[in-house]
């Protein structure tokens, strides 16, 4: 699964555990893997169904949104039809994990009530800096001011 | 039966890391930093509040390898983890780990559900900065790994010896070199 597709995963599970902060940053992201645009992010998580996407990512996404619910709602229908669009066993495990994953990460962010504006331009930045640089780099304290190069 | 094609006979979240190891490694990473680095809290109040959630999640492999671990630091005290799982407020644990338990029972539900005043509670039982921040991160982990464990629909075993052994041995030994032993599977 390209990047693109597994950020998407994480903005889907974050708009759907309502984390301002997580989905406008991994938004950010996968908008970046498509060369700046926001519209099928929007779609995303307006309407996975009808956005812009392959049928075999759409069916993950249906595999996430039950994760987000809860590991014991995803049935082996969910996991049938993914398999029936071409999912692996590694991308169905993927999945799976980055929505588990993005449900910790929402409840740290929201847990502690952390800032989070609503700032589009410092999300593109952050965005920007994601997609091409990942998450380990140094900078990751700083990561308005390390995209702005500074 | 679970979801992808993982090896038989390996219990809760181990048939996933045996299935993907390059994931595996940080998910023990931060197992054992979140409970069993030095901390003002316990191992066995870090292993109380990971069962506690995993119990309000409902998920049985992660309550009872936990919840074996809890009972271990504990000197044994079973009994004293299902009174915690049934209504911490009543169990005889200190009353800063239930305002801690209690922030954690609303991480587990959604972070938004964390108020001021459960906070406050836990800052006036003596809670840290730290503690809160660090109850948080453990309550939001056990979301990630009770929701891994059952969105794959693993396996668990039910013999409650096997799980005091588990307990005994992560008690000790930690959470890094927990899968060194399984079969690499191959990709």
């Amino acid at each position: 699964m390209p990047s693109a597709e597994r950020e998407m995963i994480a903005t889907y599970g974050s708009s759907q555990n309502d984390c301002h902060y997580c989905q406008h940053t991994h938004g950010a992201t996968a908008a970046e893997h498509f060369g700046g645009n926001y519209e099928p992010i929007d779609q995303l998580k307006r309407d996975y169904a009808s956005a812009p996407v392959s049928d075999k990512l759409k069916a993950l996404l249906g595999i996430a949104g039950k994760v987000q619910q809860g590991g014991k709602y995803v049935t082996t229908e969910d996991v049938e039809r993914a398999r029936a669009k071409g999912a692996t066993d590694k991308e169905i495990h993927d999945t799976v994990l980055i929505a588990a994953a993005f449900c910790m990460f929402n409840r740290y962010v929201d847990g502690l009530a952390t800032w989070q504006p609503h700032d589009a331009a410092m999300y593109r930045e952050i965005g920007k800096r994601l997609a091409s640089s990942g998450y380990t780099v140094p900078g990751w304290e700083k990561p308005v001011q390390k995209a702005q190069g500074q | 039966m679970p979801h992808i094609d993982l090896p038989e006979g390996i219990p809760g979240i181990l048939g996933p890391m045996a299935f993907s190891p390059q994931t595996a490694e940080p998910l023990n990473e931060l197992a054992d930093v979140l409970l069993r680095s030095p901390n003002s809290l316990t191992q066995g109040e870090r292993e109380m509040m990971a069962t506690y959630v995993s119990s309000q999640n409902d998920c049985f492999f992660c309550q009872t390898v936990h919840g074996a671990a809890a009972a271990y630091y504990l000197g044994g005290k079973e009994t004293l983890i299902d009174e915690l799982k049934r209504d911490f407020e009543s169990a005889p644990v200190s009353d800063k780990l239930k305002a801690l338990l209690a922030i954690a029972g609303k991480v587990q539900k959604g972070g938004k559900q964390v108020t001021a005043d459960d906070v406050e509670r836990a800052r006036k039982l003596g809670a840290t900065g730290k503690e809160i921040h660090d109850t948080v991160l453990i309550a939001a982990a056990f979301c990630m790994f009770n929701r891994y464990v059952d969105g794959l629909a693993t396996w668990a075993p039910r013999d409650p010896q096997r799980y005091r052994e588990s307990g005994k041995r992560t008690a000790d030994e930690g959470y890094i070199h927990s899968t060194d032993h399984l079969p690499k599977v191959a990709s």
